[in-house]
């Protein structure tokens, strides 16, 4: 089946698009200074760019095979699910090994995590006292 | 347009998949590592369909699930086991 015109311009720039911003997600990976910045640039601009990609796929072999093509849509819907939730489980991991950060971040999270956990080790050691 | 368009899209993510690369190299810490892996995996997944469109063929994309599928669960997997020190309790 004969791409249209329209189709196959919106099918470049798509693959076009994509490849320009996981690129760009890629080189914020390799130049950012600290690890909490450098999660920034995979988990959104990476994930953008090849799901633009896999879109641009999908109505490439859609429009060829005169068919829906499925396996596209669910690489899009699982890459766009998980991708959040492996980089939300990567911070708490850094969190936890207490990654260093820049000298010019606002606000210290490990302050706050000694804080509350010291408060959530007395008030159980309260609450054997009470007892 | 496309077929003039594929060689510099895999053009481009193959510069991406050499970032990621120096990152899991050089990353001063384990998460580092795990991190460029992560982002390996779902460039890896951008060149496959590339390819399948290169070769006309959607076969190929059976395996790019399989790599989403096995990316997110060794992601997973890894920071498990940093934070608890196990993977299943």
């Amino acid at each position: 089946m004969e791409m249209p015109l329209w189709l196959d311009a919106i099918v470049a720039a798509l693959i076009l698009a994509g490849a320009l911003v996981a690129t760009i997600g890629s080189l914020g990976l390799a130049r950012m200074p600290d690890f909490y910045m450098r999660l920034h640039g995979p988990t959104k601009a990476s994930t953008l760019g090849v799901g633009a990609t896999l879109v641009g796929s999908m109505l490439w072999f859609s429009t060829a095979q005169g068919s829906v093509s499925v396996q596209e849509i669910l690489i899009t819907v699982f890459l766009f699910a998980t991708a959040p939730v492996s980089a939300h489980m990567m911070g708490r991991a850094a969190l936890h090994r207490r990654v260093g950060c820049q000298e010019k971040t606002n606000g210290q999270p490990w302050d706050e995590m000694d804080r509350l956990s010291g408060r959530a080790a007395q008030s159980s050691s309260s609450g054997e006292s009470q007892r | 347009m496309t077929e003039a368009i594929l060689p510099v899209a895999l053009a481009l993510f193959s510069v991406s998949l050499l970032l990621n690369l120096y990152r899991v190299l050089r990353g001063p810490d384990i998460i580092d590592r795990i991190l460029g892996l992560d982002t390996l995996n779902v460039n890896a997944i951008a060149v496959i369909v590339l390819g399948g469109i290169y070769m006309n063929s959607s076969l190929i994309f059976e395996a790019a699930l399989l790599i989403a599928l096995m990316g997110f669960v060794g992601t997973v997997a890894m920071t498990k086991y940093l934070v608890r020190g196990d993977v299943i309790e």
